[in-house]
């Protein structure tokens, strides 16, 4: 069986010839969550945003391909590409607030997707809807289908977004740092929640964020990303286990654990950051657009 | 050493609630701070924790007189500042100095940061030596003397929070209030300010409320801590004993949210 996901060699630039995207490559097989880690800056999100088609227009994918289900992307047609991204894949993305439409009832902000893009009758997308509000256990669909965004409290709105994102029965999830603007109690719920309908629906999902407690608590694959080179590639128990490079040591050690409140934080140390400055040179010496 | 630096009992503090204002007439009140107790001791980092809504930041405001309380005192220096007149209380701001979460929108975009730092000192009458008092508090938080001819823009966001930092601590202020000021950063910046906050405040003898939502933060930095919801302290005291023993059920919800940083497959089913 093919991978969900398959991400091989991606490169992108921006206008002056810099790479923001240093030769990618991962995988996300079917009903995975691989998390993708690393600081601000590091291209997670920019590789989320190359899965779903809607880079900016400013940069440039160079080289390398992203398939979903088997299917490459750069081989179709803009039209035909939309199609396939909209059949199969969904976000859930950070800001609730930002991403819903503030003038307009949450309701057919949640079946517009289903109605336009992938063409369903406007009853069957309303049933499908509010199965799905049910299945993230919000219990008045009929008032919250009607409330405007601003009516709903955060953890709500994070809640409409997981169900709009899982009603259309997406292969793949991009989930764009979902919990970051949440309270701790609130994000463990909608952490809680997205595993649940990920393991019950059976999506695959690659998971953005800067948090490695997040990384530890949500999948199974993780990648850590710097400066939009994949630097460490891991089953996420190994990572936490044995982390191979020193720069996912460094991030640890950097993240202050409750449980071991005496423990000095390191910043990232500057023989690190030469480390990888170092790779990051070398790489891209080597490397030669469409050679 | 045995008299606090605040003492704070009956805080209350009530504003207008817009969002229920009538068209004509004012907005009615809404109690965002319930009648709080507390102390913070010199020389000392105290945590306050709690979620949005919680009312930390509200609390912090209250301290530093940005906000006038609706009901009981705030003793400063044995001296009850919470309905001085803001006439009486500019000879006291020098001593009540703030970080600011975003330093991005608490330095001004069109100064230099050399400017930005010299304003509190030119008006507290330390105009003199100027240069060389910017280049100290520059050095004081580990940034290079040419900074001062810098723009915000030119700064990294660690770069921009050391300014922010600078900036309060240019007057050797006795107490400074630091709101979030880590929550915006990547966790490598964030242990560099978190160590330079730390090492500061021990040598200058700093009073700091430091708040967050991040305990591990709080129990990492901080001596005393005040849990707070909905407008009340739910628990304070000593870190170490209040997260040893956590008494109120709201604390234990707390800390059992914390994801982490190690592999625990009942997590996310438990609580």
């Amino acid at each position: 069986m093919s991978a969900c996901l398959d991400i091989s060699n991606l490169s992108a630039t921006l206008p002056s010839g810099q790479r923001v995207l240093r030769s990618v490559s991962l995988t996300v097989q079917p009903g995975e969550v691989r998390a993708l880690v690393g600081e601000s800056g590091a291209g997670k999100s920019m590789i989320g945003k190359a899965v779903l088609g809607v880079l900016p227009p400013s940069v440039r994918i160079v080289e390398g391909a992203i398939r979903l289900e088997g299917t490459d992307l750069g081989a179709l047609s803009a039209k035909e590409r939309r199609r396939l991204i909209g059949a199969k894949a969904a976000l859930i993305p950070q800001d609730p607030l930002t991403a819903l439409n503030p003038s307009r009832r949450v309701g057919p902000q949640m079946t517009d997707r289903l109605v336009h893009i992938l063409g369903w009758a406007a009853d069957k997308a309303d049933r499908r809807v509010r199965q799905l509000l049910d299945e993230v256990h919000i219990r008045e669909p009929d008032r919250v289908m009607k409330a405007y965004p601003h009516e709903l409290s955060g953890g709500m709105r994070q809640r409409v977004l997981i169900a709009a994102a899982f009603a259309s029965e997406p292969r793949l999830i991009v989930a764009d740092e979902p919990t970051t603007a949440l309270d701790v109690t609130v994000q463990k719920q909608i952490l809680r929640l997205i595993a649940q309908l990920q393991q019950e629906h059976g999506t695959a999902i690659l998971f953005v964020t800067h948090d490695l407690g997040v990384v530890a608590k949500v999948s199974q694959k993780v990648t850590v990303l710097y400066a939009g080179k994949v630097v460490e590639e891991a089953d996420t128990p190994a990572l936490f286990a044995n982390p191979q490079h020193a720069y996912t040591r460094a991030l640890m050690a950097a993240t202050p654990k409750y449980t071991d409140p005496q423990a000095s934080l390191k910043p990232v140390d500057e023989s690190v950051l030469a480390g990888l400055a170092a790779e990051i040179a070398v790489a891209d010496h080597d490397w030669r657009p469409h050679g | 050493m045995a008299e606090p630096l605040f003492k704070v009992s009956g805080l209350k503090v009530a504003l207008p609630d817009m969002t229920r204002k009538p068209l004509i007439g004012s907005a009615p009140l809404v109690e965002i701070l319930k009648g709080l107790d507390f102390e913070l001791p010199r020389r000392s980092v105290t945590g306050i924790v709690g979620e949005s809504g919680s009312g930390k930041s509200t609390l912090g405001r209250a301290l530093v007189r940005l906000i006038e309380p609706s009901a009981g005192s705030i003793h400063f220096e044995g001296r009850d500042i919470a309905h001085l007149p803001e006439g009486e209380l500019r000879p006291l701001r020098r001593n009540l100095q703030m970080i600011f979460q975003d330093p991005m929108s608490s330095l001004n975009p069109r100064r230099t940061i050399g400017a930005i730092i010299a304003a509190p000192l030119k008006l507290n009458g330390l105009g003199d030596n100027l240069e060389q008092r910017v280049a100290e508090a520059l050095s004081r938080v580990g940034l290079p003397e040419s900074f001062a001819s810098r723009y915000r823009h030119e700064l990294s966001g660690g770069q921009r929070q050391r300014v922010g930092i600078a900036r309060a601590l240019a007057l050797s202020p006795d107490f400074v209030l630091a709101d979030e000021i880590v929550s915006g950063l990547d966790v490598s910046t964030q242990a560099q300010i978190l160590t330079l906050l730390e090492k500061l405040a021990d040598e200058m003898g700093l009073t700091v409320a430091f708040i967050s939502h991040d305990l591990s933060v709080i129990r990492r930095l901080c001596r005393q801590v005040i849990v707070m919801r909905q407008g009340e302290i739910v628990e304070q005291g000593p870190t170490d004993a209040l997260f040893a023993d956590p008494k109120h059920a709201y604390t234990r919800d707390l800390i059992a949210a914390i994801p982490l940083p190690e592999i625990d497959d009942e997590w996310l089913k438990a609580g």
